[in-house]
């Protein structure tokens, strides 16, 4: 026996517990992949009776077999036009704000840190909000209007980050040369900063929407009904004056609401529907998620200053 | 023709910057607004529950049937089972987000890692309302096999794959931390003879803990004010118990439930919803704020290395 022996010893064990930490590691991420491949799977197997094109055509009814997810996606599709109208242009201008004009002051510093809790208030509790403040007090009602006004509330954090964030990453030089030809701050801004970081804000938005197109709780809360079988009405007309802006008043419901409802149904009769509604959701977030990762990625390529 | 001579700035071209700095500011104070009318809207529509309900007996009651003919209101009864779904998905969230951190950040190669990150997220966007339909029909009848006398509704399989979602944050933040800490750190204990998980565990995890912890407060928020998995899987009786093996009804799962059906405006049980949502809102508060407090610690203590 050498003197390095116990040296010999540790060593080897050191490797030991490294593979085998290597090896949990290892373990975990397969467990993750076949978890969501599960989720896949069941989905697809209980549900694959019922993704047909008539399913995505037809409204609700009272028999399983027949009911559809028409005013579902068009609801979502609509709210969502009311929450990205929301949010967008408050989350961007309260992002340049905060970026481009605030000083370091008690003001920002309170605006900062209620961005930062707002990120993280449960979302019924926003649901709460909009049945207190929107539906009971201003009277809006279960509409349209209510459900974008609370997601647009919702997602506003995550648009002032990402546009935060996009800011920062123009450099500077850019703005100095605006300076120098005389511009003002908010040309500056409009002209040279806000195209540059237009990519990265972008990226930010359809996080959000990704986020605020499968949120129940909230719209649960409000009160949106599960069963409609007309769609709201159409935004442009052939009479004057040609738009309209009646279908932001209109009750409507949302694919998660009628995922919800028919999960959540005692008879089995409506698990395959439970389960297509919840696919084209998952396929849905999942599409809007994979447009924001092929952004971010075309982004770090082409930021060549 | 264009001239280059100086030109003296119109008043109304330096209004107009001023104008436009008022208004970026007052899109900014929207996070506040929304964080008073929460809280406005919380407090105002709950204050007369408290005229009826002795703050006392609200916190310490034993049991809570406010739809009763003699209603009980001890807000106790809803956050044991909000903790007991909370405790099971951090008892997953907290050792695998970890240790994908760990891997993800010390051990995966630049490439692997560039294309986990992805995946990781695109399973941290699925909807929630999704995740309830998976813990009911995929994981409950799952574990039903390893443990038959398990009910169809338990906290158990709805806080596993709150667990599951989970696990992404912890591991992003945790991420984003460990990798924040300075290379010649890890240089100093490869010169010492460390291998790679010795020096991952006992020179990058302290130095980064802060960073970590903050990680892990903002999961227990997350856990805390997650609605749809528990309202799907996790049963809707409220029932004072900690075991995980029995169905209960979380803080979040009363608040749907009520709100679900059409709740009379200013009924004790409308004013209920508004007292959980409260008491959630300022949990969740405290929690948000301590993963602030702490991260801006680390801050701190990076710029003094």
């Amino acid at each position: 026996m050498t003197p390095l022996t116990p040296v010999a010893t540790r060593i080897r064990w050191a490797k030991r517990i490294e593979r085998a930490f290597l090896g949990v590691a290892w373990l975990l991420l397969g467990t993750l992949a076949a978890v969501f491949i599960g989720l896949f799977a069941s989905m697809l197997h209980t549900g694959w009776t019922r993704l047909q094109p008539d399913f995505l055509l037809t409204f609700a009814s009272r028999r399983a077999d027949q009911a559809g997810v028409l005013a579902a996606w068009v609801g979502t599709l609509v709210v969502m036009v009311v929450t990205a109208a929301v949010a967008v242009p408050l989350g961007v201008a309260a992002g340049v704000y905060l970026e481009e004009y605030a000083r370091p002051n008690r003001f920002t510093a309170l605006i900062e840190i209620n961005i930062v809790n707002l990120a993280g208030v449960p979302s019924i509790v926003y649901g709460l909000l909009a049945l207190g403040l929107f539906v009971r007090w201003l009277g809006f009602g279960a509409s349209v209007l209510t459900a974008g006004l609370t997601l647009g509330l919702l997602i506003l954090p995550i648009v002032v980050v990402a546009t935060r964030e996009a800011l920062r990453t123009v450099p500077p030089t850019i703005r100095e040369a605006s300076y120098a030809v005389g511009s003002t701050r908010w040309q500056t801004v409009w002209q040279h900063v806000l195209p540059a970081a237009l990519p990265g804000i972008l990226t930010g938005v359809i996080i959000g929407l990704s986020r605020a197109i499968g949120e129940t709780a909230p719209i649960v809360t409000i009160g949106a009904v599960t069963f409609i079988a007309f769609l709201p009405p159409a935004p442009v007309s052939p009479s004057f004056p040609f738009v309209s802006v009646e279908w932001i008043w209109s009750p409507f419901t949302a694919l998660p609401i009628v995922t919800f409802d028919w999960t959540s149904r005692p008879n089995a009769d409506f698990r395959a529907n439970a389960a297509a509604a919840a696919l084209t959701l998952t396929c849905l977030t999942a599409a809007m998620n994979g447009v924001a990762a092929w952004l971010r990625y075309r982004l770090r390529r082409q930021l060549k200053w | 023709m264009a001239t280059v001579t100086h030109q003296p700035r119109r008043p109304w071209a330096r209004w107009r910057e001023h104008l436009i700095e008022w208004l970026l500011a007052g899109a900014a104070l929207v996070a506040v607004l929304t964080t008073l009318g929460i809280a406005a809207v919380l407090v105002g529509e709950s204050l007369p529950l408290f005229r009826q309900v002795s703050l006392w007996s609200f916190l310490t009651d034993t049991a809570w049937t406010p739809l009763f003919a003699e209603p009980r209101f001890g807000i106790g009864v809803l956050l044991a089972g909000t903790a007991t779904s909370s405790l099971v998905a951090l008892a997953v969230a907290i050792p695998s987000g970890t240790i994908l951190a760990m891997y993800l950040s010390e051990f995966a190669a630049g490439q692997l890692r560039e294309s986990i990150k992805p995946v990781l997220e695109l399973l941290a966007g699925v909807p929630t309302v999704v995740l309830g339909y998976f813990a009911l029909y995929t994981v409950t009848p799952f574990l039903q096999k390893l443990w038959p006398a398990l009910p169809s509704f338990n906290l158990l399989s709805a806080g596993l794959v709150m667990g599951i979602m989970i696990v992404p944050y912890v591991a992003s933040l945790s991420e984003d931390a460990l990798r924040a800490v300075p290379m010649s750190l890890r240089e100093g204990a490869y010169a010492l003879g460390a291998t790679r998980l010795q020096t991952a565990w006992q020179v990058v995890f302290p130095a980064a803990f802060s960073g970590i912890a903050a990680s892990y407060v903002l999961g227990v928020s997350r856990a805390i004010g997650e609605t749809m998995i528990v309202a799907i899987a996790a049963g809707q009786q409220p029932r004072l118990t900690l075991n995980p093996f029995e169905p209960a009804a979380t803080a979040t799962t009363y608040i749907v439930q009520v709100a679900k059906g059409d709740i009379p405006h200013g009924g004790l049980s409308y004013r209920t919803i508004f007292a959980v949502a409260l008491v959630l809102f300022l949990l969740t508060l405290a929690f948000n704020l301590a993963a602030d407090w702490v991260r801006r610690r680390q801050r701190l203590r990076g710029l003094g290395q």
